[in-house]
């Protein structure tokens, strides 16, 4: 467990620095600078136009059929992280486990492609 | 282990922080933000208890689609906050009394810890010693094999619900015009070319 | 390796089902009918191959899979439910522009989440394939995407389940976390030697019990059920009425007679509050309905609660009573929702109660057989309803619950009042304009076998009477 953890104290250490130095950036021109926010500040700065519109537009109901396609083949690949590991010790059936269970989402792969799930337009 | 007692309390105070502003939060877009860092904290907790793989599953799956996901359905949704907001306080005291119920429930399961004494011989996959064999290599040892039914219901699972996502959202748009390579290369002479007799002095 | 033999059910549908994806994917919508009558056909297959397996009971995939009679049993029933769903959506999804070809695929893969339902030993089986049954089934009672009901039936029937789901792991998690395992024999061995359980299980045991009872939408957990009964397109009410309801109760009998099989002092009174309440509320609230598609919902209700009854009663007699209102419930509601589809006027649905107003002289046949279905919801002997409710009744009886036998004989008296009102709407109001004829095949079809199954019941009960008693018997045999 020590030496578990151990190994994660770099990150740890860097998550401070990380912290610390974002806390210090605005923190520390939150208290030196002054202060003098108005209308033109405050507004978002884009290349110098004039912005179009709001930048809380709705969004377009295919982002999220891309985003839960996306979620699934996720989901697919965290349960490669450990077969892959362990592929000495499961031997064949561990590995053709796997390969159906590919199979599987390869049929669903098939199935978004062919309705064409996957083109923009 | 005055490291690992001091990261605990860091990670434990910003999460039930973060969770209180994901509900509090004026802009749902910041609210999904901060879903965010309770979900990275609750990873660093993770793998304080030495569950390194639920930990990075955590970041990898959670961070990395999830919150995007919900990133998307606010922003497709046009909420206006004012108008949920209106009813908090109305509902306030039902929700409230909904979770006095679940705490005096988990007091009540605190009170009465009491595990089974057979814990120890019906247990089927004791986690083994972290110090002997990762997190990861153990549940490698057994998703893919003992676990092979479950492995593939889930499998399943992921394929129905790629169908239902699609079956539900996807619509094929009209006029829309777009490069059909398979259909530009079947295309035959015959089938677009017609040689026609044309009288001199008439149309065709 | 693996003995496979046991689950050949399972790999027939799955296998089955990918492949009627890649028929449809590649052949089109037009291909829908085909696609449908295929996927009846692999439903049959699968329920073949489960009907010839040994009905031992036999136990696969280090316990967490197990065959036996009362899987065999709940299995034919649910694959006649799913082929009856799939046969009356047929011409209703033509009509309303929705005739794709994941319709009966996803009726398929739903099924295929039933079978593991109900042959799961082990809490996370049996979440894997609720799971599987439920994410199907949220997509099908939104299926009809563009008409506004359907979609927030899919949506509420969505937020609801995976409200019932997190209760469900909830005390899942308890139970694992109290009792070391989540192996059902584990764990009835666990409370069989245990000095009492401890309170941390009862709650978890709880926790279980409240996410099923929303599965089978037994009062109070039944809320969802009138709005996505109205909601969802007509044949997906039916099919939800049908195989789902019939999956989960088989479930819930295995959790409570297994794993918790110890704790029957425990689940009793809690099983003999769900039945009261959902016999009372069902009777009650149908009376003010003026919808066909609401009051058979809680008259759905109102079967649940007198299904419960038996189950109160714990035991073999009780579960064989269960499973007998199971069958007959599934062909009560299969022509009830027949005659629920015959309902057409001018091309569009109508569900109104009023619109069966004089259906006995426009249509004679129609008229008669939702009578008969009617008279035998009400519990009027010899139709099979009353054989039905006979059971579970004696069940209770012999069992000692003599107040939750009296109060379900009360219940369905006040029940019957509404049956009747849709009798007597049909057979003494004036007619209304007249339905569209004629009904349609498949479903003048099953509403004949229905409604003579309801009839003839009483003749040759035998094939029932026995194969719910084999059933039970295994169930308490383990």
């Amino acid at each position: 467990m020590e030496a578990l953890l151990r190994e994660y104290l770099p990150i740890l250490i860097f998550l401070m620095i990380a912290v610390g130095l974002a806390v210090a950036a605005v923190g520390g021109s939150w208290i030196v600078a002054r202060q003098r926010p108005d209308r033109e500040k405050d507004s978002p700065y884009e290349c110098g136009f004039a912005p179009f519109n709001d930048a809380r537009r709705q969004f377009d109901v295919r982002f999220y059929l891309v985003a839960i396609l996306f979620i699934i083949f996720d989901l697919e690949v965290a349960f490669l992280f450990p077969w892959a590991i362990s592929l000495g010790s499961i031997g064949l059936f561990g590995f053709w486990s796997m390969v159906v269970f590919l199979g599987i989402l390869t049929i669903g792969f098939i199935y978004e492609w062919k309705k064409g799930a996957l083109e923009w337009e | 282990m005055i490291v690992q007692g001091l990261a605990f309390y860091m990670f434990a105070a910003i999460a039930v922080a973060s969770a209180v502003m994901v509900i509090s939060a004026r802009n749902p877009v910041h609210s999904v933000l901060f879903l965010i860092l309770a979900f990275f904290n609750a990873a660093g907790l993770f793998v304080l208890m030495g569950a390194e793989f639920i930990a990075m599953i955590l970041v990898v799956v959670y961070v990395g689609a999830v919150a995007v996901l919900f990133l998307f359905v606010v922003m497709m949704l046009d909420i206006s906050f004012s108008e949920l907001r209106h009813g908090f306080l109305q509902y306030l005291p039902m929700g409230g009394l909904i979770g006095v119920v679940l705490l005096a429930e988990l007091l009540t399961i605190v009170v009465g810890w009491l595990i089974s004494p057979q814990v120890g011989e019906v247990r089927a996959h004791p986690t083994p010693p972290i110090d002997q064999l990762t997190n990861t290599h153990a549940i490698g040892r057994i998703l893919y094999t003992d676990y092979i039914y479950l492995f593939q219901a889930a499998g399943m699972v992921l394929l129905v619900a790629m169908v239902g996502a699609i079956v539900l959202t996807l619509r094929s748009r009209e006029g829309v015009k777009k490069q059909r390579i398979a259909t530009q290369l079947a295309r035959r002479r015959e089938d677009s070319v017609e040689i026609k007799k044309v009288q001199p002095g008439s149309g065709i | 390796m693996i003995n496979l033999t046991p689950v050949i059910p399972e790999l027939v549908l799955a296998c089955g089902g990918m492949a009627l994806l890649m028929i449809g994917v590649f052949r089109g919508d037009g291909a829908m009918r085909s696609v449908a009558w295929i996927s009846v056909l692999v439903l049959v297959v699968a329920g073949i191959a489960s009907g010839t397996l040994s009905s031992d009971r036999q136990v696969v995939f280090g316990g967490q899979f197990v065959t036996d009679a009362f899987a065999q049993f709940a299995k034919w029933l649910v694959v006649i439910g799913a082929v009856f769903g799939i046969a009356m959506s047929l011409s209703y999804n033509e009509r309303h522009e929705v005739a794709r070809f994941e319709f009966p695929v996803l009726i398929v893969f739903a099924t295929l989440g039933m079978f593991m339902m109900i042959s799961a030993n082990d809490l996370i089986s049996l979440y894997v394939g609720l799971e599987l049954q439920s994410l199907s089934l949220y997509v099908l009672a939104a299926f009809r995407r563009d008409n506004l009901r359907s979609s927030e039936a899919g949506l509420k029937y969505f937020v609801l389940g995976a409200l019932s789901s997190g209760m469900l792991l909830y005390g899942a998690s308890l139970v694992y976390g109290f009792a070391g395992s989540t192996g059902f024999d584990a764990l009835a061995g666990v409370f069989k030697t245990g000095s009492g359980p401890s309170i941390g299980l009862i709650v978890g045991m709880v926790f279980v019990i409240a996410g099923l009872a929303f599965k089978i939408s037994a009062v109070p957990f039944h809320m969802w059920t009138p709005d996505v009964y109205e909601g969802a397109p007509t044949p997906v009410t039916a099919f939800f009425a049908l195989a789902p309801k019939i999956a989960a109760f088989a479930l819930f009998m295995r959790v409570l007679t297994g794993p918790f099989g110890p704790l029957v002092a425990e689940w009793q009174q809690i099983v003999w509050l769900l039945a009261i309440a959902s016999m009372i509320l069902g009777a009650l609230a149908a009376i003010w309905q003026s919808n066909i598609k609401r009051l058979l919902a809680y008259s759905s209700i109102g079967h649940v609660g007198y299904a419960l009854v038996g189950l109160a009663a714990g035991n073999e007699t009780g579960v064989r009573g269960v499973l007998i209102y199971l069958a007959i419930y599934l062909a009560m509601s299969a022509g009830a929702f027949c005659c629920v589809l015959a309902m057409r006027r001018g091309n569009r649905m109508v569900e109104g109660i009023d619109d069966l107003a004089g259906l006995s002289r426009t249509q004679p046949m129609v008229a008669l057989a939702m009578a008969v279905l009617m008279f035998s919801m009400a519990g009027i002997p010899p139709l099979a309803g009353f054989f039905g409710k006979l059971y579970v009744f004696l069940a209770a009886v012999q069992a000692g619950l003599y107040a939750l036998a009296v109060i379900g004989v009360l219940a369905s008296v006040i029940g019957a009042y509404y049956y009747l009102r849709i009798i007597k709407i049909m057979y003494f109001d004036e007619p209304a304009e007249s339905m569209d004829r004629p009904v349609g095949r498949e479903i003048g079809a099953i509403m004949a076998a229905s409604t003579l199954f309801i009839v003839l019941f009483f003749v040759y009960p035998s094939p029932i009477l026995n194969g719910a008693q084999t059933a039970a018997a295994a169930l308490f045999a383990g």
